[in-house]
């Protein structure tokens, strides 16, 4: 095996004395100063984007996971059929289902079961994106939703319909359910 | 007794206070806040980053649609924000310290820092005649004929703050930011006091208003660009004039415990140093202190070596000190001048603390007995021997 031994970079005087390193350090440090600092003046700073006033929202990438939220196939039904994998699965325990059953004069009747309440707690929610995976009706989804905040605990769980009208509709995929097929 | 309460100057009396509380309490503390905001804003710059740029002043607290900035510059307010925050946490005395030390400590940081400032002249002189002063006023609190003498006499009890906090705060970081402190302050005192030895030797002269106006006549000691100044026998001695400056900057970093020798205080290794166990308004103090020793610092050596209050070519401009006859603009320009320089030195300060890396203890003290204290004496002779064939005056 090739071994390089490295050596070490033979120094001059006034490299070891600090005297030449000491400036060309000054010099990096004041470069990137006077730089940024016009930058600033210019009101053009690349590097910091001011968040409440400019967000990257449009950047976001596809794969972006924020709040997890509920949908609705194209006919406007649950597509969640409170199988209760994601309460099993999140990590942090942080969803709550209370399934129930959905009547026989309904429509969906054949679907038997939905969710009669289904929370989230965003305080618990780690953003892992399990639900969504583990979802066997692609029922819920990791929006791109991520400043979630509230003023009480209480604020900061999601119920049912909170997580509906985050998630809104999402057409195509499953179609296991659909009247069409 | 009432012929000694007879004898007393009430004038005197007066403007000593006026010039006390205005230059202690209006000048150096504000000041201490305005560093705090340019070193949060220039290590943001340095490191690419845009810094606090948002607090002003909080008029939506009283019902207004905005927050005010301060000369449209953001973030100006944000030292008194800090300073608010600072009054409102949770003082905190950990059970098992010395509790009459731990309280001791951060006063003893802080006094001796704002002492200093009575030797400082921080302008030339305000003439008052239309309030009735016959004399014009002289702008510096104390006209001590021995004034760095007590600077450093003083300055070195900032010391036992930092001892006294190590020792009672009765834990292990702040133990041993204590002895390094010591250490290193006892080392640094050494070469500070020597490298300004050869100023002395060349103004032949410890008052520091009198060295003030010998630079404002005759050219900055290491910029001696008119007057005499431009003698050969001044930049000869401008050597090691630069020699001294150098040797009593770095000395300075040392006695402030600033970065590159911020070894009481490391983060990375301790902490916090000697502050660890210290919150609330505690911890402000030890942090008002170091940056109100900053100021005096960086106020000697542009006293010292950058001319004090005096104006850059000021013979040459019509802008120099005329014992008595000083206008009152010309002395509140001395007073504009002279901050501005010690703000100029103070981000001098803060680029070094974003630039350089921090030195192992036993390379500060090598350095600093092995080479600042050599140098400092070989330059005391160097300078006395330069100054046989070249006297100034």
């Amino acid at each position: 095996m090739a071994t390089i031994i490295v050596k070490r970079p033979q120094l001059a005087w006034h490299e070891k004395a600090f005297i030449s390193t000491l400036i060309k350090g000054l010099k990096i440090t004041l470069g990137h100063a006077i730089k940024t600092l016009s930058q600033i003046i210019g009101r053009k700073p690349k590097v910091t984007m001011e968040y409440p006033e400019e967000k990257w929202d449009s950047n976001l990438p596809e794969y972006y996971r924020g709040a997890p939220a509920l949908v609705t196939d194209e006919q406007d039904r649950e597509r969640c059929v409170s199988c209760q994998l994601c309460e099993f699965i999140c990590p942090p325990k942080a969803i709550k289902i209370t399934p129930g059953e959905i009547p026989s004069d309904d429509p969906w009747a054949k679907v038997e079961k939905r969710p009669k309440e289904f929370e989230i707690d965003m305080i618990r929610c780690i953003y892992c994106g399990m639900c969504e995976e583990v979802c066997p009706e692609q029922a819920i989804y990791l929006r791109k939703d991520y400043a979630i905040t509230g003023l009480s605990r209480k604020e900061m769980v999601h119920d049912k319909k909170r997580l509906y009208e985050i998630g809104g509709k999402r057409i195509g995929l499953v179609n296991k359910w659909n009247e069409l097929k | 007794m009432a012929a000694f309460f007879a004898n007393i100057d009430l004038t005197f009396l007066i403007v000593s206070l006026v010039k006390i509380v205005g230059f202690t309490f209006a000048a150096v503390l504000p000041l201490v806040t305005v560093c705090v905001y340019l070193e949060r804003r220039f290590s943001a710059v340095i490191q690419d980053r845009v810094g606090p740029n948002r607090v002003g002043v909080p008029l939506t607290l009283l019902g207004f649609k905005k927050d005010v900035q301060i000369l449209g510059i953001g973030g100006l307010f944000q030292a008194a924000a800090d300073g608010v925050k600072f009054i409102l946490k949770e003082d905190f005395t950990p059970k098992m310290v010395n509790t009459f030390y731990f309280w001791l400590a951060p006063c003893l940081t802080v006094v001796p820092a704002l002492l200093t400032c009575a030797v400082l002249p921080f302008g030339s002189e305000l003439n008052f005649s239309f309030l009735g002063l016959e004399e014009p006023v002289k702008a510096v609190i104390a006209d001590l004929n021995v004034g760095p003498l007590y600077t450093f006499a003083i300055a070195s009890l900032g010391v036992y703050g930092i001892v006294l906090a190590g020792w009672a705060s009765n834990s292990k970081y702040p133990f041993l930011g204590g002895v390094r402190s010591s250490a290193q302050m006892i080392s640094y005192e050494l070469s500070l006091g020597l490298s300004i030895i050869p100023v002395f030797m060349v103004f032949g002269e410890m008052n520091l208003p009198k060295i003030t106006q010998f630079q404002d006549a005759h050219g900055w000691l290491i910029l001696p660009l008119w007057g005499d100044g431009l003698s050969l026998g001044r930049w000869v001695l401008w050597i090691p004039m630069l020699i001294s400056f150098l040797l009593f900057t770095i000395a300075m970093f040392a006695e402030t415990n600033r970065l590159p020798f911020d070894l009481a205080e490391c983060e990375t290794e301790l902490v916090g140093g000697y502050h660890t166990e210290y919150s609330s308004m505690k911890f402000a103090l030890f942090f008002m202190g170091e940056y109100a020793a900053m100021i005096i610092g960086s106020g000697l050596a542009v006293t010292l070596f950058l001319g004090g209050w005096s104006i850059p070519f000021a013979p040459l401009l019509g802008l120099d000190f005329q014992a008595g006859a000083t206008p009152l603009w010309l002395g509140l320009l001395h007073i504009g001048t002279f901050f501005a320089k010690v703000l100029g030195f103070i981000l001098f300060f803060i680029l070094i603390r974003w630039s350089l890396p921090r030195f192992r203890f036993d390379q500060l003290m090598k350095f600093g007995w092995l080479f600042m204290f050599e140098a400092a004496l070989a330059n005391v002779l160097l300078t006395a021997v330069l100054m046989i064939w070249f006297p100034v005056k």
